[in-house]
């Protein structure tokens, strides 16, 4: 009993599955205790821990994973979901097609309980990147003070200026390249 | 008066709490008995209540709580769990950061986000017997002592 004691955690209850996600691959799950790690690469693979120092792996499934986490699963908040509003090369206009968009917007705003609001700007690769920091942060507060204009509570949104760094089409740099132009507005 | 009565609904649904770039998360579900251990003082785990890094979640065997975190990633946990935030920086320009959480018991669900995504040493998850890597994932924990 000492012993135990002493040992901590001496014999666990521990599971760890990796799901199979929604993007293209599940990605990869490392589970490491004491000197042991074992990787979940596969969906549904699981490992298990029944104590410190001890890991193996082995297949679980869908209906396992409902009994044992089903609570936990439920109280998963939903997504975040993306609009996208695009812009003439070089300003802050609005591309003329983006106006739809934000009716769409609204109905998701609607939908959420405690929605939060991201406006993350976006640029091409014309420019250096401290150039389009500062231009997309600057695209994001426009639309920013439009959604606020729109009604929607100041405090609920936040800014962010992502520059070239996440193209929506890949390009050399110094490549004009309207899609990429763009704010995009997340609703979490 | 259409846009005059979207806005109002908006305000209602937006309700009182309001966020600010520090924060690590907000609650978005929470269901039975669930609060927030902050600086010795516990509070209700209610939608709309900012988490912070240094926060602890703790449910009941009623409670579940879901939070979604600044760089997107979703947390919840299900009943008699404790949920340590030990870590959370988030640069929403780089995505470059530290999510590091410990869950000490329960269960757990996680969608990983921006930071895991952009470096997958970004993140991490302690139970008391592992420690999780992740890779740009959805995974699941259970710990706790034998019965």
């Amino acid at each position: 009993m000492a012993l135990l004691a002493l040992t901590g955690c001496a014999t666990r209850n521990d599971f760890y599955v990796l799901l199979p996600g929604k993007g293209p691959s599940p990605g990869a799950l490392t589970v490491t205790s004491g000197n042991e790690t074992h990787t979940l690469d596969q969906p549904y693979a699981a490992a298990r821990v029944s104590r410190p120092g001890s890991v193996s792996g082995e297949k679980t499934s869908e209906a396992e994973v409902r009994q044992t986490f089903g609570p936990a699963l439920a109280a998963q908040p939903a997504r975040p979901v993306s609009f996208y509003l695009y812009f003439l090369q070089d300003t802050d206009e609005f591309a003329p097609e983006s106006k739809q968009v934000v009716s769409q917007l609204f109905a998701e705003i609607a939908r959420r309980p405690a929605p939060e609001i991201v406006v993350i700007g976006h640029t091409d690769r014309v420019g250096s990147v401290p150039y389009n920091d500062a231009l997309s942060l600057r695209r994001a507060e426009r639309v920013r003070d439009e959604l606020v204009k729109l009604g929607i509570p100041r405090a609920r949104i936040s800014v962010a200026g992502r520059g070239e760094r996440e193209p929506e089409v890949p390009t050399a740099d110094e490549v004009a390249e309207p899609r990429n132009r763009r704010v995009e507005i997340n609703v979490r | 008066m259409k846009s005059a009565l979207i806005a109002l609904t908006l305000v209602v649904a937006f309700g009182v709490a309001l966020a600010a770039a520090q924060d690590a998360g907000q609650i978005k579900t929470s269901k039975g008995s669930a609060q927030i251990e902050r600086s010795g003082q516990k509070l209700p785990a209610t939608v709309g209540q900012v988490v912070h890094q240094g926060d602890v979640l703790v449910t009941g065997a009623d409670g579940s709580v879901g939070i979604t975190f600044r760089d997107n990633s979703l947390v919840s946990i299900g009943p008699d769990s404790v949920l340590a935030i030990d870590r959370f920086v988030f640069d929403s320009t780089t995505h470059q950061g530290a999510f590091e959480s410990s869950l000490k018991q329960g269960t757990l669900a996680v969608v990983s986000g921006k930071l895991a995504k952009q470096s997958p040493e970004s993140m991490k998850v302690r139970t008391p017997a592992a420690i999780l890597g992740v890779r740009g994932t959805e995974f699941l924990v259970r710990t706790g002592p034998k019965d």
